[in-house]
């Protein structure tokens, strides 16, 4: 069995339901995403289109995150899932370097790496993952690709010749195929990314990777000092954390 | 408009998440550079025990284990410093993954701090029996002395060992930055000629700082090793800069620096205070012994070759992957 994913990217309508799911499910920290959909803007107007990118995990057959993790904490289940450990993981970030998809970030809670892992936890009870049921038009195709029954190679055989991978020239052999993709869409060189032009916000980069309140020395001494918790829990209570309310900062 | 300012596919990002940044910062700079002066006096020394008397060097057996001692703890210290699980390192030699170039090189860079080290106290103890004979008030930093002073033969004898590991654990991080495949401007091989450049620069520049008592024509040499290496690691970092035609990536990786800003100002500070002038200061005390002037020359290579490596180390981080 090998497990892999597919979207069709002429279905996908940018949602973002995907996206909510997964942090839901995966309790994935503010700040951080295992699975996220990228607008893009294609065009000049009025001739203009707007295209919408799931991006996560890519579960390689050839993972270079496996390769280069000191410590196995990335590690290939037998479906073909590339996992994570958090247990063992020494926050060291070389999987994040050598991602080519950039599918790994740093958990600010845990201060170890995470990324998507087809939801390995729901996988292992027959459910499927969280994206794939809330998926409203079915955008989402998961299953085993060895399996020629199974429809997400009955969608593969279907369009051949349309389906794509992202960054074929890594040989990793990613186990998500795009269907309805272009270059624009799935090379990132292909697109610009205007700093302060997002439409929802004016951040592209993160300040601080992993805990933004642990500084080098909080590291050492995190097992033996206890310290303000900071978990999405806390960001939601405005007046014990210190950050302004609402109402204080002119809303409403 | 937005959309007006995209010439080649009109294709622009309107709404994503932040993305990382730069994930290895100063501190991995930092390591690297350190490891660059552990290992290059390894190499340096070596080659200047083949070519000169003892005597010409009289300190250089315990200063050079001294060195690259500290500068291997440096190296060490903000590898773990750099970890966001700082006592989970220990898992590196529970629970070993010998595809990761991480893994080799902690294995290879504890076994040769270890040997340094007996390097260190030994040269140490020969150099300064007398101190721990008699001075020193602490019994057993005395008996070790005593000890590694009666064992001062093995020094000779692991020597060799030490100079050999020198070569991996100096290239070993070439091996991580290949094995970091989504930063394609890591990926050359030439990375690993780089690192060996890198270590015979630092490991001269180290030495000339302690060279003060030795002969002439020992410190000539450090003059032209240093020389010799700034001017390939220079050749090399103008290669890349000029002709690098690997990939697309790695060529908008280098528009960072092409493009001006901080990055630009950073990289050419560095060519010129680590690489031009030290070149043409090292080669003019060739002549004429000037010591001053050698050593200025060697605290530029120092300083300019972590200006170079620091901007070689962000730039590829800024690209967006995805």
């Amino acid at each position: 069995m090998k497990l892999g994913f597919l979207v069709d990217l002429n279905l996908c309508m940018g949602c973002k339901g995907c996206e909510v799911a997964c942090k839901v499910e995966n309790e994935v920290p503010l700040s951080s995403w295992r699975l996220r959909v990228k607008y893009i803007d294609i065009g000049t107007f009025p001739d203009t289109s707007r295209s919408f990118t799931p991006l996560r995990c890519n579960h390689c057959e050839s993972a270079p995150c496996e390769r280069i993790c000191p410590v196995s904490a990335l590690h290939y289940l037998e479906n073909g899932i590339v996992n994570v450990d958090s247990n063992r993981c020494i926050g060291c970030a070389g999987c994040m370097m050598a991602c080519p998809y950039g599918a790994i970030y740093m958990d600010p809670e845990t201060n170890t790496a995470d990324k998507c892992t087809y939801c390995a936890h729901r996988i292992e009870s027959g459910m499927m993952p969280a994206c794939v049921v809330v998926c409203p038009v079915e955008a989402n195709i998961f299953g085993d690709v060895e399996d020629d029954h199974s429809h997400i190679s009955q969608y593969i055989m279907a369009h051949q010749g349309g389906v794509q991978v992202r960054k074929p020239e890594k040989h990793t052999n990613p186990k998500h195929y795009y269907v309805g993709g272009g270059t624009y869409t799935l090379d990132p060189l292909a697109h610009q990314r205007l700093e302060g032009h997002n439409l929802f916000n004016n951040i592209t980069t993160l300040k601080h990777v992993g805990d933004p309140n642990h500084g080098v020395l909080d590291r050492f001494l995190a097992p033996f000092v206890s310290h303000a918790e900071h978990d999405n829990k806390s960001f939601m209570n405005f007046d014990n954390n210190g950050l302004e309310s609402h109402e204080q900062e002119g809303g409403h | 408009m937005v959309e007006h300012t995209i010439d080649a596919t009109h294709a622009v990002v309107t709404l994503d998440v932040a993305l990382p940044g730069i994930i290895w910062g100063w501190m991995i700079t930092l390591n690297m550079w350190a490891k660059s002066i552990g290992t290059g006096v390894v190499f340096v020394a070596a080659y200047l025990l083949y070519r000169h008397n003892k005597d010409a060097m009289p300190n250089l057996r315990w200063s050079m284990p001294v060195i690259s001692f500290i500068a291997l703890n440096v190296f060490l210290l903000f590898t773990l410093v750099d970890l966001h699980q700082p006592y989970r390192m220990v898992n590196i030699f529970l629970h070993p993954h010998w595809t990761s170039a991480i893994t080799v090189g902690a294995w290879m860079a504890s076994l040769f701090t270890l040997l340094i080290t007996i390097l260190m106290v030994i040269g140490l103890a020969d150099q300064f029996t007398e101190y721990f004979k008699r001075g020193c008030k602490v019994a057993p930093v005395r008996s070790l002395m005593s000890f590694a002073s009666s064992k001062s033969a093995t020094y000779e004898k692991i020597f060799p060992f030490v100079v050999f590991l020198a070569i991996p654990v100096t290239a070993y991080t070439a091996i991580i930055m290949a094995e970091s495949s989504a930063r394609e401007l890591w990926q050359a091989p030439t990375e690993v000629m780089q690192m060996i450049w890198a270590a015979l620069m630092a490991g001269s520049a180290a030495l000339i700082l302690v060279s003060g008592s030795w002969s002439q024509e020992a410190r000539k040499d450090l003059a032209l090793i240093l020389s010799v290496a700034v001017f390939f690691s220079f050749a090399m970092y103008m290669g890349e800069y000029f002709f690098s035609f690997k990939s697309s990536e790695a060529e908008a990786t280098l528009a960072y620096v092409h493009a001006g800003g901080s990055y630009n100002v950073e990289f050419w500070f560095g060519m010129t205070l680590g690489f031009i002038a030290p070149f043409f200061l090292a080669t003019s005390t060739m002549k004429n012994d000037n010591v001053t002037l050698l050593r200025f020359a060697a605290i530029l290579a120092l300083v300019g070759l972590y200006m170079a490596k620091d901007v070689w180390l962000k730039i590829p981080q800024m690209l967006p992957l995805s």
